[in-house]
């Protein structure tokens, strides 16, 4: 057990290692440069570029610039090129508004994709189960923005209400009810939105677990048992399903960082997805690769987890 | 061989048995019975048809329908409507001679537009899952195939000489990168000194170093999957999208380049389980070679939910760039994409809905025939489904 | 053919398996009784339908595919298709017990033996937790398991095949069943340890008085357990009768040419006899009796009308009237 927890860790530490130097090199070595060291931009003149130049070390080496990147990063003192903030302290901004968003969006998820894959497997092939296929199917095809465009004119039109933004403009003022049902319908739309797909593919995915276990063995032993189909649906069958999704509570972790680039567009919301968007548009070198090397620290630890949960709920794997 | 009667009898023993079909006959026998895989197949070869005819009809200097020509007087025109016969110049009259999904905010026929845009999808999704199947077979089936073998220490220093070398020469140090570019051909022509040497029955402790083992190949392949899966995928192509010229080839390569892992792990697990069959067995025995052995036995059989995973993936890629476009860095003008014309509509989306509902519509009815058809073939080459239902 | 004494009758049973341009005829017309305090031996070869007709007395045939096509399963006289679902699961396990081929499959991996024994005591019965834990420990005992008190804690994985079982035994025998249904409960398991688990069966029936219906495709183990034995092919019975007058004058050529390939003393160093081609698929048999292309003495008749049962006397019957007195049985059209 302790032999796999170190050897798991000292591997992680080592992809990490390696993620870092790939992401370092694919934003250094693509062309172009980033907007306040860049020749053509008329706002600065060529001693300022220089000055940004030798303060941001783009005059070393590159494996200098990435020893000095990574020195700043684990002190906390990177900061960011385009407005000299603490790059940890706008993450964190970000990431207190994105939260909202990914927890719905999560509760809803998991809430709705678990009864309705069992659902189907338990009736499969009947007119539930085929609806709710195509259901699925329709929801992971149908492109994210051109789906937000189709509720916001619904909702819009239906119930008069704004959903732009994270409350309505100038609510200020208005009593605390009313704020918290602003706030409310303007984190239903987009969490919803990011739900769809996670909702989609995760019903499937439950479906078909469902389907596989309830043709294994023991099924039939539980049947013949004499047990009502609801024990052996969801005591004996369920049980097994399960497992695999039990493992799949630590992949919802790099979920945190990520935040959806277009639904924030789209809403205006000011989360991750918003800043990282705009930081690749200022090629804000120390946001990029913060927010690249944190979603994969969050990765690397969400499978680090999920192994750890198999160990514990299932009892076929003993170390 | 018994006694030789009854094996004469055999022949006729098996008349009443079930009808013999080909593989491709119970594949299609399967299928059939899907029905949503069925409609999804029609709409896939539809499509197909219709991107090459977009190809035809939209391109050349006069084509038949003009994606490009601009007709400020007709601008934002609804579907089906007529064009506006005593305001256009003759050449600018479009040779349908009517709108059927409308015109753009500068007059554009938007079902010319549509035409041109379903190829350049087609192309994106067909060239982007390209390359991501290629580079999934080749590290997929070199680690399923070679996986136990293990790089040797010559080899590692070799490789790690020139990497490095490669990247500090890019890095613009000409001269230790010169270096060690020399110093990793160094370490091959030691290698082959060492290859002669080895002959020898006593190894030297210099030759036992050499050719100490160190990771397995498997273990490389797989560990570099790990990595590019810590990427988040959509965050990874905007920024190399956006950090490089916009080009429609670059989506292209982007989108190949950064999703080749699934297929790498699903044909190097294939690989596994087929190394261990007979056939390959055999073919082994028979002294064929490992390229011929790989080619002609191996990459046949594992290519069956390859291409169920490319189906899929053409869908992905699809709405990968339909995301793009809508953030501004699809493809450029003035090739028309689905995913342009609906994020340029965006902007009218109350005024001119239809800029936005025909380019949403077309995507998701293709993706989902991709999708709907993807699933059903693998569903049908799924032995253990099949069983069931 | 309906005998009242029989704790078990199977009439005429029927059950297809139908797919969208084929059916399949799995059992097609299966008639046999299992009587009090009996062991009968259902063989035949893999495919032939055993374990389908095992499943449609427990009700656990899958519909669909499957469809019950005709028939009756008389059960203390009561037909059990008629019964509802709720009846049915009051029979399950409580009045019938089926013990599985595969030991290894059959036991849930995610919990424990002590739960899953529990499990078949209290669905039927009321117990208090200490008399469950008392009554398991019981079982596992006379299962002949060793350490039952820690065995109960333990996961399927964490025991050996012929362990496992004997688990599956146990928990058959949970309520007391008057009859257990074994379907090739030793073919997944070691010569030794088939014949400890073959011993068991054996003991248990006597020591419990049940009705035992045992399912095999192994002649051997027939002749050591049966008292009636039950010949299927392709979904008929063939022949039926009790164990000697079967294996020692079988009147069916299928049972004789299965008893031909059955190696023994006085057949040493002969070339083993082996039957020609293999079973028909159950969607397509051949017309006439579903034996006759592979049988050494058909004649014209045989692909032609279906043949029908032949009494031999003493609950004997054979399918074959080719062999009947000369030839002179019933065909039925
Ligand atoms: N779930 C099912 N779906 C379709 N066909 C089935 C199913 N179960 C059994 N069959 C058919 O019934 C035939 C007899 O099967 P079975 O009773 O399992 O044979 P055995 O005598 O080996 O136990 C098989 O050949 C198969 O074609
Ligand atoms: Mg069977």
């Amino acid at each position: 057990m302790i032999s796999f927890i170190g050897r798991s860790i000292v591997q992680k530490i080592i992809t990490l290692f390696f993620v870092s130097i790939v992401s370092f090199l694919i934003i250094h070595l693509a062309p172009g440069e980033p907007s306040q060291v860049d020749p053509m931009n008329p706002k600065f003149t060529r001693e300022m570029v220089e000055r940004f130049r030798t303060e941001f070390h783009l005059d070393k080496p590159l494996y200098r610039q990435y020893l000095y990147f990574f020195r700043d990063l684990f002190s906390g003192k990177t900061i960011s090129w385009k407005d000299n903030q603490p790059v940890f302290k706008k993450i964190w901004e970000r990431f207190l508004n994105s939260l909202p968003l990914f927890i719905v969006g999560t509760i809803l998820t998991w809430t709705i994709s678990f009864p309705v894959g069992i659902r189907s497997a338990i009736f499969r092939g009947g007119i539930y189960d085929r609806s709710s296929t195509f259901f699925a199917y329709l929801l992971i095809s149908i492109p994210g923005f051109f789906f937000a465009y189709i509720l916001i004119i619904f909702v819009v039109n239906q119930f008069h209400v704004p959903v732009i933004g994270m409350e309505t403009f100038g609510i200020g003022d208005t009593a605390w009810m009313n704020r918290a049902m602003d706030r409310i319908w303007h984190l239903l739309l987009p969490s919803l939105l990011g739900a769809t797909g996670g909702i989609a593919v995760l019903s499937r995915y439950v479906r078909s677990q469902m389907l596989e276990v309830e043709g294994q063995d023991y099924v039939r032993t539980a049947k013949a048992k004499g047990l009502t189909p609801d024990q052996v649906h969801y005591k004996h069958a369920l049980r097994n399903a399960l497992l695999p999704f039990v493992t799949m509570f630590g992949l919802i972790l790099p979920g945190l960082i990520g935040g959806s680039v277009i639904i924030e567009s789209i809403f205006a919301w000011p989360g991750m997805g918003r800043m990282a968007y705009e930081a690749i548009l200022a090629r804000d070198y120390p946001i990029i690769l913060t927010l690249n090397f944190v979603s994969a620290v969050l990765v690397l630890i969400g499978t680090f987890i999920s192994d750890l949960l198999y160990l514990v709920v299932d009892p076929r794997i003993r170390l | 061989m018994q006694n030789t009667e009854t094996d004469a009898q055999d022949i006729q023993l098996d008349a009443p048995l079930a009808p013999k079909r080909t593989r491709l006959e119970e594949f299609w026998r399967l299928f059939r019975k899907n029905k949503l895989a069925i409609a999804g197949m029609v709409f896939f070869i539809l499509f197909f048809f219709l991107a090459i005819a977009g190809f035809g009809l939209t391109r050349g200097d006069n084509p038949l329908l003009d994606p490009a020509m601009v007709r400020l007087q007709d601008k934002l025109r609804p579907p089906l409507a007529k064009p506006n016969l005593e305001r256009l110049q003759a050449n600018e009259i479009p040779r349908l001679g009517v709108y059927i999904f409308g015109t753009d905010d500068l007059g554009r026929d938007v079902f010319a537009r549509m035409l041109q845009g379903s190829w350049v999808s087609l192309t994106v999704g067909f060239v982007a899952v390209g390359i991501a199947v290629l580079i999934g077979i080749f590290l997929g089936g070199i680690a399923g195939y070679y996986g136990n073998r293990h790089i040797r220490v010559g080899q590692l220093l070799a490789a790690a000489f020139f990497i490095v070398g490669a990247l500090l020469l890019v890095g613009k140090l000409i001269w230790s990168g010169s270096a060690l570019l020399i110093g990793g051909a160094g370490c091959i022509f030691i290698s082959i000194l060492m290859k002669k040497a080895a002959k020898a029955k006593t190894k030297s402790a210099g030759t036992r170093f050499w050719y100490f083992n160190t990771i397995s190949i498997d273990t490389v392949v797989m560990r570099f999957v790990d990595i590019m899966l810590c990427f988040p995928s959509f965050f990874l192509i905007l920024t190399v999208v956006a950090l490089l010229p916009a080009s429609i080839y670059n989506i292209m390569i982007v989108i190949g380049l950064t999703s080749w892992m699934g297929t790498t792990r699903f044909v190097r697990a294939e690989f596994l389980s087929l190394r261990e069959q007979d056939f390959v067995a055999a073919a082994r025995a028979l002294g064929l070679s490992n390229f011929r052995i790989i080619f002609r036995h191996m990459v046949p059989n594992a290519v069956a939910p390859v291409l169920v995973s490319a189906t899929i993936g053409i869908a992905t890629a699809i709405l990968t760039e339909a995301g793009l476009s809508f953030l501004g860095f699809g493809v450029p003008p003035p090739h028309a994409t689905w995913g342009n014309i609906l994020s340029d509509g965006q902007r009218f989306i109350f005024d001119a809905p239809w800029l936005t509902f025909v380019p949403g519509i077309a995507i998701l009815i293709v993706v989902l025939s991709f999708n709907l058809f993807g699933e059903g073939l693998r569903d049908v080459l799924n032995p253990k489904l099949r069983e069931r239902n | 053919m309906a005998d009242n004494k029989a704790l078990l009758s199977v009439e005429e049973l029927k059950v297809y398996f139908r797919s969208e341009d084929e059916v399949a005829r799995a059992v097609d017309g299966v008639s046999f009784d299992v009587g009090r305090e009996e062991t009968v031996c259902l063989v035949g070869e893999s495919g032939c339908g055993k374990t389908v007709t095992a499943l449609s007395v427990m009700g656990l045939v899958p519909i669909p595919p499957g469809e019950i096509a005709g028939g009756k399963i008389l059960f203390r006289a009561k037909n059990l298709l008629d019964f509802n679902d709720s009846d049915m699961q009051k029979v399950r396990g409580n009045q019938i017990a089926m013990i599985f081929q595969e030991p290894l499959t059959s036991l849930n991996p995610v919990f424990t033996i002590g739960d899953q024994i529990g499990e078949a005591i209290q669905i039927h019965q009321t117990a208090t937790q200490s008399e469950v834990v008392e009554r398991s420990q019981q079982l596992l005992k006379d299962v002949g398991i060793a350490d039952p008190a820690q065995r109960l804690r333990d996961y399927p994985h964490q025991l050996s095949g012929g362990q496992r079982q004997r688990v599956m035994i146990a928990m058959a025998l949970a309520c007391d069943p008057d009859l257990v249904i074994a379907d090739e409960p030793t073919t997944a398991l070691d010569v030794t340890v088939q014949a400890q688990i073959l011993r068991l069966l054996d003991t248990i029936q006597k020591m419990r008085s049940m009705s035992v219906l045992y399912i095999t495709h192994d002649l051997g183990v027939v002749s050591k357990i049966a008292d009636r034995i039950c010949v299927m092919y392709a979904g008929i019975i063939a022949e039926q009768g009790n164990k000697d007058a079967v294996l020692k004058t079988p009147k069916h050529p299928y049972t004789q040419a299965l008893l031909a390939s059955l190696p023994n003393r006085e057949k040493r160093g002969q070339r083993l006899y082996s039957i020609p081609g293999t079973v028909p698929n159950p969607a397509y048999k051949p017309d006439g009796c579903p034996f006759h292309p592979r049988c050494q003495h058909t004649i014209q008749n045989c692909s032609e009308q279906y043949p029908g049962m032949c009494d031999y006397g003493d609950g004997h019957h054979a399918r074959c009237p080719v062999l009947f007195e000369g030839g002179k049985g019933n065909w039925c059209d």
